[in-house]
């Protein structure tokens, strides 16, 4: 299969990439427009809101958290793959992450932007936002530093800030190239700015390399941090369904099953808009699939590992809100995940489908659907089978106010990501220059010990 | 005497090793290798920088302080504020429990040694730099660059260096 080639000219990487910050396929006018549209009907709903009172959203007792925070724990599990491709694969010196972990770092910190808005759109009173932030409390706020949620106040702003750091400083060798390349104008100002006269030096290098494996050491622990902690959130509350140990694995697991399913998706949007086609190669498509392929067995396996530990527990109502997820009013969102979260990916293992790109994307718009209907049936069936039986309430469903700008978020999310990659170059210039480099030194050597190169990466 | 910059630009990394060995075992007067010579590349390239000489890195007492002050000021901020038990009534459980206070702690401590990594990055990468002397952008394409700075009377002895090895261009600071 072909890959990327080895021989290429440092220059043509230069130019390829730089030429994707000015001329993209006309469907990327067309993506841009889409989401503009689909955030305008999230703006009209949350106005709407805000103006009438939470009500309109239905949100009510039992359910009060409905499909804000379902979708908010979707946005943050979608953030951890950019943290598995750029920081995790890095350590582990797998090179043909280099080509796609800068879009998946921008998919870390454009999806956790996205959940912050769930948090504020939650609570209502957008103006008290900062009582969710951990401070002291002489103002009388009594923040409870022991609940999960300050924890999670606290552990998405680490991993917001970690994250946008962590991609700023891995883009700076590559500012400087579009620096270096761009005409005078905004744009030019733009990277003289943000590159900080590198020029390539070796102390500036020997410095970079440390700080950037640094920095992915922290963020390794930091996103499954964050992910447990969000999983805590449900774990230690006395909720039947929710008090499980298993929680904060099979969170993780989640996040990097669905970050995953949504690089493939990008993958494929950005290879064809901005014609990458050359550095985005089915090969590493393929690598990707593979690797989401083992994470959705992972999923599952956490997935049945829950139901039989409620199954053969001894907590009735848990087993009670099991029941009604598999036969009550959500059965249908219920089987739904099931079959796009463990049933769709195995089409993944045939080696055929592994690089059928229309295949992949409609696959991967179905993993990810599986995935958001998984955090809203973790949600939701809770909250409408409780311990009492007079708090149950099985009818009560999402207003239109919830939908529309849930719907709304995902176009918010492809504006922030679409800008960015026209904006800042996609593919990580000098580490493609060295993958091929250190890949042609490996070819000569074996080369030059007479043997064939084969299979060395 | 006056010191002048001379910038010689290669087409590989086997060119500019041999001229970087050269320099190192040529004694030329009026220019000394372990000062006053960078080594500007598209990519990094730890072989060459080797050849330089032994130039610790610093950034990693950087990222050790700023964890470390990040977890305390975390913990003995929440501490701090638990303690305050003149205000908040603890009904017989730990004023500071160590267990949940671990988490946020935990938190700081990361984001502490982030941002103090960043800034150690900072400092001992000389950033954000001014333009040096002498900057090609082809440096930032695909030639790697040797910056030198030596004192006039040099400046012909490394110009030949850089010829000898086949330099692509050499660009020379104008003399004071």
């Amino acid at each position: 299969m072909k890959d990327i080639n080895e021989d290429i000219a440092w220059a043509k990487i230069n130019k390829d990439v730089l030429k994707s910050l000015e001329s993209p396929r006309k469907l990327y006018w067309v993506i841009l427009a889409v989401a503009i549209a689909m955030i305008s009907v999230a703006v009209g709903c949350e106005v709407y809101q805000y103006n009438m009172g939470m009500g309109v959203s239905n949100l009510n007792n039992p359910h009060v958290w409905g499909l804000y925070i379902a979708t908010f724990i979707f946005w943050i599990g979608m953030s951890h793959s950019g943290t598995l491709l750029s920081a995790i694969l890095h350590l582990m010196h797998a090179d043909w992450r280099k080509p796609i972990y800068r879009f998946a770092e921008a998919m870390t910190t454009f999806s956790l932007m996205t959940a912050g808005l769930f948090v504020m759109v939650h609570l209502g009173r957008l103006w008290q936002f900062y009582y969710s932030l951990p401070y002291p409390n002489d103002r009388g706020l009594w923040p409870n530093f022991q609940s999960p949620l300050l924890w999670d106040a606290m552990a998405i702003f680490t991993y917001l800030s970690s994250s946008i750091l962590f991609l700023f400083v891995g883009m700076i060798p590559d500012l400087a190239i579009c620096r270096d390349n761009m005409h005078d104008g905004w744009r030019k100002k733009l990277y003289t700015w943000l590159s900080l006269g590198w020029e390539g030096t070796d102390r500036q290098w020997r410095n970079f390399r440390i700080t950037y494996l640094t920095i992915a050491c922290f963020l390794i622990p930091l996103a499954v941090s964050v992910h447990s902690i969000v999983a805590s959130d449900f774990a230690m509350s006395q909720q039947p369904g929710w008090h499980v140990t298993s929680f904060p694995p099979y969170f993780v697991a989640g996040a990097l099953y669905s970050g995953c399913a949504a690089i493939i998706t990008l993958f494929i949007i950005l290879r064809y808009t901005f014609k990458f086609e050359e550095y985005m190669t089915l090969s590493i498509l393929k690598k990707t699939v593979r690797l989401t392929f083992a994470i959705a067995m992972i999923w599952t396996y956490l997935n049945a590992i829950e139901f039989a530990s409620v199954w053969y527990g001894h907590d009735q109502p848990s087993k009670d809100v099991l029941i009604q997820k598999a036969t009550g009013p959500y059965a249908p969102f219920w089987w739904g995940m099931i079959f796009c979260g463990s049933i769709v990916p195995l089409m993944l293992a045939f080696k055929r489908f592994q690089t059928n790109i229309p295949v992949l994307l409609v696959t991967s718009l179905l993993l990810n659907l599986g995935m958001w209907l998984e955090r809203w049936m973790i949600v939701a069936p809770t909250f409408s089978h409780g311990y009492y039986p007079w708090t149950w309430d099985h009818n009560q469903w999402p207003s239109w106010v919830q939908w529309g700008i849930v719907f709304g978020s995902f176009g918010w999310f492809t504006l922030l990501f679409m800008v960015f990659c026209k904006v800042f170059p996609s593919v990580s210039m000098y580490e493609v220059k060295e993958m091929v480099y250190h890949r042609s030194r490996a070819t000569k050597k074996l080369e030059a010990s007479g043997m064939q190169a084969k299979g060395a990466h | 005497m006056s010191q002048r910059h001379l910038l010689a630009l290669f087409s590989n990394f086997d060119e500019a090793e041999q001229v970087i060995k050269e320099l190192r075992n040529t004694s030329i007067k009026g220019f000394d290798v372990n000062n006053d010579l960078v080594v500007k590349s598209p990519i990094e390239h730890p072989e060459v920088e080797e050849m330089l000489g032994d130039k610790p890195v610093y950034v990693q007492w950087f990222t050790l302080f700023g964890a470390l002050m990040g977890g305390l000021l975390g913990f003995f901020l929440i501490s701090g504020a638990q303690a305050n038990f003149y205000e908040q009534i603890k009904g017989g459980k730990p004023i500071v429990p160590f267990p949940p206070n671990f988490v946020l702690t935990y938190e700081m401590f990361i984001l502490g040694g982030v941002f103090i990594t960043i800034l150690g990055f900072l400092v001992c990468a000389g950033l954000p730099a001014r333009r040096s002397p002498l900057y090609s952008s082809k440096v930032s394409e695909d030639q790697i660059g040797i910056l030198v700075k030596a004192d006039d009377a040099a400046i012909s002895t490394l110009k030949n260096i850089f010829t000898k090895h086949e330099a692509l261009e050499i660009q020379e600071e104008a003399g004071k």
